[in-house]
């Protein structure tokens, strides 16, 4: 093979399923020890355009291209067994999601071993030798015990890790990477996309698809972005993120809340309410009552034959009136089961919750229903949250009345007024929300949370769900509301740039306990406890504002 | 724009076989109908038995009791559609007759089977951890006689009869049944939307009344579909061993039971009662499918 | 679940949580056989009826007031409820099953004969099944959206079809009109194929339907998908990933399997004139012989909570994610 010559090649490439096209005229080049990372949201034909470059775009899929050259050969018109010998030898892919891209039945150990077999590579024990180099090269510990695990015995990164050695066995000169670090914390996603970097370096090509920008910001050589099945715009990483010429790359970065400050809009699209607003958000008077406050709380779980798992250790804070508490930590960290608490929906093994200054947590829930009005909440899954049988008009005047009607025309000027407070069409009120989109879906969720005219909401990861740009939206609509209504926010999430863009304040949780708390600005700044440094560090782009 | 675009020969088996059943312009109507044709089908079989059930002289040409024995043992021809049997009987009257008590005795067991059912799964759903521990423990019981072996018992204590058919078959079908609604209800309790209703106040027993019995409720028109179906062939079944409907009634399953004798004489004795209890059973499940796919959205 | 288990104390928690499933199994499968003796014990006595009638053939057998007396004394039904019941307990835990009311001779001595015979022909009809549910659903994902239709009104119809009816049909076509094959069932392998026939199909049928569901959901898996990134052939996949997938719901069903067998036997035993546990328990059930059909309950219960404990060893070797639950 030719060393100056692209390891892949893509003219014009056009993927359509059925009659449906899904990728436009792309084209792409990628060399030797390049990094190209094609970024965009969910439906842009990332993933097809990846798939189809080794043959697997899917039932259903027409695939055409001028030039189709992987690893040094030209695709078009492959037999079946022509790609499988490319597959795994030249180009080695890795998926999202490495729990289902493992087979669970099997050992990890054979699932690397099929890689080698496959080609042909050296006897069994050779093989097996060679699978536990590949675990220790992927960075896992006890390389031999792990190759006798099962994916569901692992965490997420080790599964990607592992993921990862059986993607490049057999040292491919190209390495395809859809999502690799999607599903994961971003102190793990930090490790594994270090992990790829050290694949670049030693010479292989790659190809890195992405819905996040700031995440292949390290990585990319050059980006390309991809909208509606077409690439908009692509050049240098340096030149796309510091001087984007397209509107929809402008939009996407502008739509990363990171070193925006509070209450600067991230999208173009949000339109802001007409009616004057406040200078300045409702201050709360320092050292006045907050409205929310947790001290000292504590809560375990039991688990089947093993000791008991406390989730939330000796967790203390204050909400004020107006203002944003974010809550930030990784998956495992008691985030959610601290929102549980302050939502009196699990009673806490120690400690208490108090709302507006009376106690909340120690009272019966025939004591709390009355003033649960006060009290709103929405979810990452608005969907999971609604009652499947009412529509989205229903669903308000249920909110609305206090469960006294599920019909709409009760409440149908209500209804309206609040589905224009938060953008929302007021034909809508007709639709089934499983009909709506993850946005809207949203947005109807915030209006039922608004319906009983609450004055804390508690967002856990409202918006991990969504496309940047939705995400963009409606962080833009949880500000506006805030400073219409004088809301206080509970805002859990896992992003730190999130975080960072909605607080005012900010707790960071490690394992059920608060490890640093502190005004937004000063911990993002100098963060004082290890742990703090260790998620800024993993999150490109929080610190720096880009 | 391009001079020569190449259209990748489909080397991957499964993108071959999926690009060559793209549907050519003008076949896709044709396809729609294709893919629901079992659904109509079965629909209109049901649609017949009820309606045979509910007016069997419409229907049928002859006296489904009247005996006739110079026309004994006719093949199926002009004369007698499904043909006659040891009588002289007209078998596809006795069909039409049929339908009624058949149906009848499958709805009313699946009624008793849901109804068992829904009254053991609600109190293990709802009742706490002993209750579910206790209801639990029933069900195992039930279900280590499987089938027909707890109809076969329940006839061997209660005795033969329409009646003891009935209770028997819905005895049968009701721990599965329950199994179902509990594990329904439990996971209706523990969902993000009972979460959401408490958080906005509503009271235990309005949540319970308003979202967790509607929802876990709806998919019982899916059970009692796939049961009716379930429960003619059970029935049947009790029939044909001679523990239900006595032999001159128009019953599928005595017919069935009748016929046996003259397999050898008579096939379409057998065969034609037997067809309308496979058409049945078939019909509830294809429509039950698409009941729970038009309820899953 | 998403943790890396500790490496020390493992095996420990393994063992003594390999102890207790035991236990609990063991513990399971003893109360319900106490349930089914006595529901049927007090079932018996609810019911309006005298048991020392059935003994003496039923309640048109016209017995006199002597040997209806004669007979409570021999069966021990004149004793008070209470001690009926306990001894009735005492004499099932020591294994003794009574005397059948119509046959006159231990029902343990009758079942011992019966079991082998019906052992053979549910053996045989769960085997072929297997294979015809596995056959089916593998052409089916290989032959795209008319094979897969094909195959899905093939299993619904199947699934439909009663014992009795299939039974029927099979002995008009190769019996009477064909002549191939007996009518009645020897343990011949000619007498044997349409009695396994008869009883596999519906299953097969049945039994299809989850392995295809599941075996199709395998192939369009991410872990499928990886797979053929890493140059597997679709053979490959079927082979090494989707099959395994398919027979974990084959395994989960092996109770609903031995329902529908047992079922089965009472009326393909029936129909081809074989002897077996079916055949015998309706007769006992048509002559109420209570200790008879005492006796075929608890066995097939007992076989039962067996079948159980192994389906979910089963599934939890096959299955790594079951193990912890």
């Amino acid at each position: 093979m030719n060393a100056t010559a692209p390891l892949l090649r893509v003219e014009n490439l056009d993927v359509a399923f059925g009659e449906t096209p899904v990728v436009l005229d792309v084209s792409f080049t990628v060399n030797p020890g390049e990094c190209l990372a094609l970024v965009g949201e969910s439906g842009s034909g990332k993933s097809v355009t990846a798939r189809s470059l080794i043959g697997l775009a899917g039932p259903g899929s027409t695939v055409r291209a001028n030039a189709l050259e992987v690893a040094g050969v030209d695709a078009r018109g492959l037999s079946q067994r022509a790609w499988r010998s490319i597959r795994g030898k030249r180009v080695g892919f890795i998926l999202q999601d490495a729990l289902t891209s493992l087979d669970p039945l099997r050992k990890i150990g054979k699932e690397i071993d099929d890689a080698l077999r496959l080609h042909g590579s050296g006897s069994g024990a050779a093989r097996a030798a060679r699978v536990v180099e590949l675990l220790e090269a992927v960075g896992l510990d006890d390389p031999v015990r792990r190759a006798s695990q099962r994916s569901g015995e692992l965490s997420g990164g080790m599964r990607q890790r592992a993921l990862i050695a059986s993607a490049i066995a057999l040292d491919p000169a190209l390495v395809i990477a859809d999502e690799p670090t999607t599903a994961l914390d971003a102190t793990i996603a930090a490790q594994v996309m270090d992990l790829l970097g050290g694949l670049r370096a030693a010479g292989s090509g790659m190809l890195l698809i992405s819905h996040d920008l700031a995440a292949v910001a390290n990585l990319a050589d050059s980006i390309a972005v991809m909208q509606g099945g077409r690439i908009v715009e692509s050049g240098p990483a340096e030149r796309i993120l510091g001087d984007p010429q397209h509107p929809y790359t402008r939009a996407l970065l502008a739509a990363v809340p990171a070193g925006k400050p509070r209450f600067a809009p991230l999208s173009p699209a949000s339109t802001r309410a007409s009616t004057p607003l406040p200078d300045t958000p409702q201050e709360s008077q320092a050292g006045g009552r907050p409205v929310l406050r947790a001290e000292a709380l504590s809560k375990s779980f039991t688990v089947p034959g093993g000791p008991d798992f406390a989730a939330v250790k000796d967790v203390g804070f204050e909400l004020h009136a107006g203002r944003t508490l974010g809550v930030v930590g990784e998956s495992g960290s008691g985030k959610t089961t601290t929102a549980r608490m302050a939502l009196g929906l699990l009673a806490p093994d120690a400690g208490t919750v108090e709302l507006f200054g009376e106690p909340w947590s120690q009272v019966p829930e025939a004591a709390r229903r009355t003033r649960r009005s006060a009290l709103g909440a929405i979810y990452q899954d608005p969907l999971s949250s609604f009652d499947p049988r009412l529509s989205a008009g229903a669903l308000l005047a249920d909110a609305l009345s206090f469960g006294a009607t599920r019909n709409p025309r009760k409440h149908a000027a209500k209804i309206s007024e609040l589905l224009a407070l938060v953008g929302l069409d007021k034909d809508l009120a007709g639709r089934n929300p499983a009909t709506l989109s993850g946005g809207q879906r949203q947005r109807l969720a915030i209006a039922r949370a608004l319906a009983p005219n609450p004055r804390v909401l508690i967002c856990d990861e409202p918006v991990s769900a969504l496309d940047v740009s939705i995400q963009a939206q409606v962080l833009d609509l949880l500000d506006d509301l805030q400073r219409r209504l004088g809301l206080s926010y509970l805002f859990i999430s896992h992003d730190l740039s999130v975080i960072r863009h909605m607080s005012d304040e900010v707790l960071v949780m490690q394992g059920g306990k608060i490890v640093e708390s502190g005004p937004t600005e000063a911990v993002f700044t100098a963060p004082a406890h290890p742990y703090t440094r260790t998620l800024l560090a993993a999150s490109p782009g929080v610190v720096s504002g880009r | 724009m391009s001079i020569e675009r190449q259209e990748l020969p489909p080397g991957d088996p499964v993108l071959a076989q999926h690009t060559a059943k793209r549907p050519a312009p003008g076949t896709r109507g044709l396809r729609a109908v294709a893919a629901r044709l079992p659904l109509l089908l079965s629909a209109a079989v049901l649609a017949f038995f009820v309606l045979a059930a509910l007016l069997p002289n419409v229907l049928a040409p002859f006296d489904p009791l009247a005996i006739n024995p110079v026309d004994a043992f006719s093949p199926p021809g002009a004369a007698h559609l499904l043909g006659t049997d040891e009588s002289g009987r007209d078998i596809y009257s006795r069909i039409i007759h049929g339908a009624r008590p058949s149906l009848l005795i499958g709805a009313a067991a699946t009624a008793i089977g849901l109804g068992l059912a829904l009254l053991l799964g609600t109190i293990a759903g709802f009742g706490g951890k002993w209750l579910d521990f206790g209801v639990g423990r029933i069900l195992e019981v039930l279900f280590a006689l499987p089938g027909l072996l707890l109809a076969l018992v329940f006839i061997a204590l209660a005795g033969p009869g329409v009646g003891t058919t009935v209770v028997a078959v819905g005895l049968t079908t009701a721990p599965g049944y329950a199994r179902m609604i509990r594990a329904q209800i439990i996971a209706l309790r523990t969902s993000p939307m009972v979460e959401a209703a408490t958080v906005l106040g509503r009271s235990r027993a309005k949540i319970l009344a308003t979202h967790i019995l509607p929802n876990a409720l709806a998919p019982i028109a899916v059970l009692g579909t796939l049961g009716l179906g379930q429960a003619v062939v059970w029935a049947a079944s009790l029939s044909f061993l001679g523990l239900g409907s006595p032999p001159p009634a128009p019953e599928w399953g005595a017919m069935l039971s009748a016929g046996r004798t003259y397999l050898a004489l008579a096939w379409w004795m057998t065969f034609f009662p037997g067809l309308a209890i496979v058409l049945v059973a078939a019909a509830s499940t294809v429509l039950s499918r698409a009941l729970k796919t038009a309820g899953a959205r | 679940m998403n943790q890396p288990l500790p490496a020390g104390g493992r095996s420990t928690r393994v063992a003594g949580a390999a102890a207790r499933w035991v236990l609990g199994k063991i513990g399971g499968g003893l109360f319900v056989l106490w349930a089914v003796a006595t529901a049927i014990f007090f079932g018996i006595r609810m019911i309006p009826g005298d048991p020392a009638e059935a003994i003496m053939g039923g309640p048109g057998s016209q017995a006199s007031a002597e040997a209806l007396a004669q007979a409570r004394a021999d069966y021990g039904l004149d004793a008070p409820l209470y001690v009926q019941y306990f001894s009735q307990l005492w004499r099932l835990s020591t294994g003794d099953l009574g005397t059948s009311y119509s046959l006159k001779t231990p029902v343990s001595e009758v079942l011992g004969e019966l079991v082998p015979p019906t052992l053979v022909l549910a053996v045989l009809a769960l085997l072929v099944a297997w294979a015809l549910a596995l056959v089916v659903a593998v052409l089916s994902t290989r032959s795209g959206a008319l094979g897969s239709a094909l195959a899905s009104g093939l299993e619904i119809v199947s699934a439909a079809v009663p014992h009795f009816w299939l039974a029927s049909v099979l002995i008009m076509l190769f019996a009477t009109a064909l002549g191939w094959l007996p009518p009645v069932s020897t343990n011949a392998p000619a007498g044997l194929v349409l009695p396994v026939a008869t009883l596999a199909l519906p299953l097969a049928g049945f039994l299809g339907q989850v392995m295809r569901d599941t075996l199709e959901a395998a192939h369009r898996s991410p872990f499928a998908l990886s797979a053929r990134a890493r140059g597997e052939s679709e053979t490959g996949v079927l082979l090494r990933h989707s099959l395994r997938h398919a027979a974990l719901p084959g395994i989960a069903l092996s109770g609903w399997a031995f329902g529908s067998l047992l079922s089965g036997a009472v009326v393909v035993e029936s129909i081809f004139a074989r002897p077996g546990l079916g055949r015998s328990l309706l007769s006992a059930v048509t002559a109420r012989d209570i200790p008879m059909v005492t006796g075929v309950a608890l066995l097939s219960a007992g076989a039962y909570v067996v079948i159980m404990a192994f389906s979910d060893l089963a599934e939890r070797l096959a299955d790594p994610r079951m193990a912890g639950s």
